[in-house]
């Protein structure tokens, strides 16, 4: 049994890369249509292996498996091999970005219909976004997790620049890349200090260290830090990066420079759900990091709540549910925060159906407004979009929290995690993330009033626009039934009474760590508090948008400061334009023109000068002739002979 | 048969050149024999350096294909040569990229054809001579003949600075390996012998190897380039003609980091470790320095030399790390940036042909006229960030690996190469291939040739295979490298490296060796 179903994993994995390969390389020869026919052939191959896979994982109970393909690096002390890992963590992300991804790619032949370009390179890409993030998940070493981490950038800032005739896409796409970049330093530096404390990368020699290895000092600064919470630290710096956490956010907004399917894609599975994957799967080593788990919480309570606000002012679709998905991802470091690394991919897992919903239906949206993204220019719209607007508001039910939709299921149970970690962390967490709630409803309905309901704003908009075909709604469909039932099904295998059975030790908690069995001990009202802000947010979105919309005008204009704060993302692009890109930009040229021309350069100028003066009236410089060269280096072999003769 | 393997790839080139040379003819007939017989001959050599790779069994300790001659007999020197692990893949890359070299100049060189080709065989002749010299004096002659093709190269077929380019390329490099010379005699003087393997259980007193080091560092710290020793190099790299600049940047600057290895590190292990944080400290100048001041620049060509510059820095960095992976690591780079950046300056060489302009400014939208090219360009650009998956990453990855073990600031800045190299070449990604088509120079371009490709194409494929598969190469020098460094004189000191990671990483760091 194990054989095959490792074979199975395996050509998972790489069916999208063989799709990505022909389809990239072909695609021009062959035509568009072949490209996308290879490339959706690729993901369905992955898709059904990877539900074979997992049936046979529930069935048998394989624990974790190791699927060997070749050898990679080995040099000196150092060794690294393309193995895969299969266990249950790798097989249900597996699972769910396979098949988000083919919902994506499907979706994509509909939403793509209207480009002048040919697209085979788009859907070429689409698979090599999704092949990355399985390298990712599949690995067996954090240097293979690296790759597949690298890939992702790559793939991110391919699909983002997709347009590259845009300018505002290509900068987007390269700040993407970059920022991503700063965080991955750390990252590799972390996984290096790692290797050289355990002596390995791979996750098993690691974890088996891990324990004789807890005492462990690392010295910087003269400082002795634990070595795990430093290790830990640089991990979680990677992390953030990937998945837009506070003060590592800023490309995810301008993410949206892609496709509307890019985005569906990055926000749901193939990108920023790598950190919380990453935390997971380091769960073995992050758990012996007390300090760094709290950061932890801290810095994903505080993003929960500065990107909900965010989202509350945003006039374009794609921004607003952008800064919506930060936002959510800072739920799920809040459950890594606190050891509830299950619950983590719990709200990884159905965030993914209902945020792939949102941006799909968003997507739907801006196709049928032949690419108008200002809400404020929107309304009514349920009228002519009736499929996409049922489809949203499912999506919209979903991410509020709202029962039985699958948010409110993963949501809830970060919340009670929170509050029943104990700490005053947790209850800080507990705090942000509970008011994140009501803001999340909030701008949800923000989004559907503002687009489906009330009266058509732009006439000429309106009249024009037009339901998706079929191709784009199935997904959205399918989508839209995991965002609804995805919550109760699954809640009882990722954090209910099978989980121990699930998981099957590939998530682990320190014993020490009760959380996973005290979150289901939450206080009545603790529990029940998120569902009670998201429906008042509905509420007060209700009040805003159609009882009586002159109140968010009035607001907007009354406290400016704070509306244009919360417009400009509290200011974080500016802020770091000023004192990074400028500052090192004019460095550059600094450096360029004093450093190096005048002072580096000028060196040999005053020499070449002498020698020119020198030379004056004699050709042979001028002509760049042997001779001079030759005797020259004729002085060199007199000295070496004279030497020889000398002293011998 | 061994012997005359190496021997055969050292001097077919001269023989090449000496054929091409002599011929006479008009002077159309003359061009188009030389080109044939110049590519004919780096084919074969080419081929020959391959078998050598396929002949050559990393697991024999010592050198290979060696072959000792008398030369000067009473006075210690004789004609020693011979392959080990480290220097093989020198010499492969050598042959390789003069192939390349002679192919990308079929088109791009009109004028003097027989010269050229005469100057790019002499070339790879020296640049063999070099690499499998192991007798210093030998050394010293192949490393200072390189010297009067490729200033020739650079300086007849050259651009508008050309003679001033030369010149300064020129006068440092030989000014640098007038110390080396001087090294040389001195340790002849004292030892009476040259011969490099004899001279490697050679230990010479603290201060002495202090000023031999210099000697020596200033040598081919000129050459490769060392921080702040580049001062030739943006005008030698952006005024030569594409087919030098690659052999320029892609080996003969590796010409310095392999001097470094052989001289200083195994020669000179006690010096070189006193003084290894001081150079690795020059590495993480390079590496930033480089990287910032590419961004600025306004010529595509002194761009991506600058970029060359930075990544220079981590060899030295590597190297002097003395740690086995940083060694393997920088031996990685060396070969993977010779390959990436010969690349990167053909599909330079490529758009600025066609333009027929070097300024940034006046390229965009590339990619929808050459999308070829945006494709190979891609994944050089790719190779450049030192991507997973291409060759440089593997190279960054150990030598960050061993520079952690030394120190974790060295690592954690010269690794900075990862963000700052992303930023100035993705800029120069967007400014030349994205964007929409609008400067006249752009819109007239066609896509890349059948012989472009043919270049471009099995460059991509070796950049991927030593991403992917960097063992064909590790596995090479891996034990070369390892033996030196596990036992013998540089292993004395690396212990003491571990004292010294020892303070940062306390008691466990024992664990990793």
């Amino acid at each position: 049994m194990a054989p095959i179903t490792s074979s199975l994993f395996a050509i998972s994995v790489f069916a999208p890369l063989g799709g990505f390969l022909i389809a990239g390389l072909l695609g021009r020869v062959l035509g568009d249509n072949f490209a996308k026919f290879i490339a959706i052939l690729g993901m369905l191959i992955a898709v059904v292996f990877s539900w074979c896979v997992l049936g046979n994982m529930l069935h048998s109970g394989i624990s974790s498996t190791i699927v060997p393909l070749f050898d990679w690096i080995h040099a000196g002390s150092f060794n690294v091999s393309w193995y895969l890992r299969m266990d249950m963590l790798s097989v249900s992300m597996l699972t769910m970005v396979t098949s988000v991804s083919l919902l994506v790619h499907i979706y994509s032949i509909g939403y793509m219909s209207h480009e002048t370009m040919p697209t085979y390179r788009f859907f070429a890409y689409l698979s090599l976004f999704t092949f990355s993030m399985l390298m990712l998940i599949t690995s067996d070493n954090l240097i293979e997790l690296f790759f597949g981490w690298e890939a992702v950038g790559l793939s991110s800032y391919l699909l983002i620049g997709y347009w590259y005739t845009r300018p505002s896409a290509v900068a987007a796409a390269i700040k993407a890349f970059v920022v991503n970049r700063i965080a991955d330093l750390f990252f590799l530096i972390g996984i290096c200090v790692l290797f050289i404390l355990s002596g390995s990368v791979f996750y098993d020699d690691i974890f088996h260290k891990i324990p004789e290895l807890a005492n462990t000092q690392y010295h910087l600064f003269s400082y002795g830090f634990q070595a795990y919470e430093f290790i830990a630290l640089l991990l979680f710096i990677g992390a953030m990066g990937k998945s837009a956490q506070l003060f590592l956010h800023v490309w995810l907004p301008d993410a949206m420079e892609g496709p509307t399917p890019v985005s569906a894609l990055i926000h749901a599975a193939t990108m920023v759900t790598a950190g919380i994957f990453l935390m997971a799967r380091m769960s073995p080593l992050v758990e012996f990091a007390p300090h760094v788990k709290m950061f932890i919480v801290i810095m994903g309570a505080t993003t929960a709540f500065f990107a909900g606000t965010v989202a509350l002012a945003q006039p374009d679709i794609k921004k607003s549910i952008a800064y919506s998905t930060c936002s959510q991802l800072g739920y799920m470091f809040v459950a890594v925060g606190v050891g509830a690394y299950q619950v983590a991919m719990f709200h990884l897992t159905t965030h993914a159906f209902f945020k792939a919903l949102l941006f799909l239906g968003a997507g739907s949206v801006i196709h049928a407004l032949h690419d108008e993204q200002n809400m404020f220019k929107m309304g009514g719209l349920s009228k002519k979009l009736p499929a996409t607007c049922l489809l949203m508001w499912i999506g919209c039910l979903a991410l509020g929290g709202i029962f039985p939709f699958a948010g409110y299921w993963s949501k809830d149970a970060i919340l009670e995690a929170a509050w029943m970690s104990g700490s005053t962390v947790g209850y800080y967490a507990w705090i942000m993330t509970a008011i994140t709630a009501f803001l999340t409803a909030f701008y949800s309905w923000r989004i559907l009033f503002l687009v489906f309901h009330g009266k058509p704003r732009d006439q000429k908009i309106y009249d024009h626009a037009h339901e998706s075909s079929f191709v784009m709604t199935l997904p959205m469909c399918v989508l839209a039934t995991g965002a609804t039932i995805g919550g109760f099904t699954l809640a009882p295998y990722y954090i209910g009474k099978y989980q121990l059975a699930f998981w099957n030790d590939s998530i682990f908690n320190a014993p020490t760590n009760h959380i996973m069995t005290l979150m289901h001990h939450a206080p009545y009202l603790i529990a029940k508090a998120p569902l009670a802000l998201g429906i008042l947010g509905i509420i007060v979105a209700f009040i805003c948008y159609i009882a009586a919309p002159r109140i968010p005008v009035i607001m907007a204009s009354g406290l400016k400061g704070i509306y244009q704060f919360l417009l400009n993302a509290w200011y974080f692009d500016k802020l770091y334009d000023f004192i990074f890109v400028r500052p090192y930009i004019a460095l550059s040229k600094i450096l360029w023109k004093v450093g190096d021309q005048e002072i580096v350069e000028g060196m040999p100028v005053a020499v070449a000068r002498i020698t020119d003066r020198s030379a004056k009236g004699i050709s042979w410089i001028q002509n760049g002739s042997f001779a001079f060269y030759a005797f020259t280096m004729a002085i060199g072999l007199v000295v070496v002979l004279a030497t020889f003769l000398i002293y011998h | 048969m061994h012997t005359v393997l190496l021997t055969l790839v050292t001097y077919l080139p001269l023989l090449g050149a000496l054929i091409i040379f002599l011929m006479r003819g008009s002077s159309e007939e003359v061009a188009r024999t030389a080109r044939w017989i110049a590519l004919w001959t780096s084919v074969v050599v080419f081929g020959l350096s391959i078998v050598m790779w396929s002949k050559f069994d990393p697991t024999l300790p010592g050198y290979q294909f060696d072959y000792q001659s008398t030369w000067l007999e009473g006075y210690g020197v004789s004609y020693h040569v011979g392959v080990d692990g480290i220097s093989l893949f020198f010499i492969i890359l050598s042959t390789l990229l003069t192939l390349v070299a002679i192919l990308a100049a079929w088109q791009m060189i009109i004028d003097r054809i027989r010269d050229y080709m005469v100057a790019i065989l002499l070339l790879e002749t020296t640049l063999v001579g070099l690499f499998s010299s192991l007798d210093m004096v030998v050394f010293y002659c192949f490393y200072e003949a390189t010297l009067i093709p490729s200033s020739m190269l650079i300086g007849i077929w050259g651009g508008p600075k050309r003679i001033f380019a030369s010149l300064t390329f020129f006068l440092f490099t030989f000014t640098g390996s007038l110390f080396m010379m001087i090294g040389i005699l001195w340790i002849w003087v004292h030892t009476g012998t040259t011969d490099i393997p004899v001279l490697m259980h050679q230990s010479f007193s603290g201060t002495v190897q202090g000023w031999l080091l210099l000697g020596f560092v200033l040598a081919f710290g000129v050459k490769l380039p060392l921080f702040p020793l580049h001062s030739w190099l943006p005008n030698a790299y952006s005024e030569a003609p594409a087919p030098t600049t690659l052999l320029v940047s892609g080996v003969m600057s590796k010409a310095g980091a392999y001097g470094l290895l052989r001289f200083c590190i195994l020669m000179l292990p006690e010096a070189s470790h006193r003084y290894s944080m001081l150079i690795m400290i020059l590495g993480v100048c390079a590496v930033i320095y480089g990287a910032v001041i590419a961004l600025a620049q306004t010529d595509i060509k002194r761009m991506v030399a600058y970029s060359s510059f930075s990544h220079m820095g981590l060899i030295a960095i590597g190297l002097f790390s003395f740690t086995a992976e940083g060694i393997n690591g920088a031996l990685m780079q060396v070969i993977s940036h010779g390959v990436t950046i010969s690349a990167l300056f053909l599909c330079i060489a490529a758009v600025t042909y066609r333009a027929e302009t070097r300024s940034i400014t006046e390229f965009g939208g590339v990619a929808s006229q050459m999308p070829k090219l945006a494709l190979l360009g891609m994944i050089f650009i790719m190779a450049n960030v030192g991507l997973p998956g291409t060759g440089a990453f593997v190279g960054e990855l150990l030598v960050m690996v061993g520079a952690l073990q030394v120190s974790f600031w060295i690592a954690l800045l010269g690794g900075s190469t990862m963000i700052l190299g992303a930023i100035y070449t993705l800029v120069l990604y967007r400014k030349v291939i994205f964007g929409a088509v609008v400067k006249p120079a752009v819109s007239h371009m066609r896509d890349l040739s059948v012989r472009e490709l043919t270049i471009l194409v099995p460059l991509a494929l070796i950049t991927l295979w030593m991403g992917i598969y960097p063992n064909s190469f590790l596995s090479v020098f891996d034990p070369a490298v390892v033996s030196f460094t596990s036992s013998g004189r540089v292993a004395e000191l690396t212990s003491q490296v571990h004292t010294v990671a020892v303070n940062s990483i306390d008691t466990h760091s024992a664990v990793v060796r």
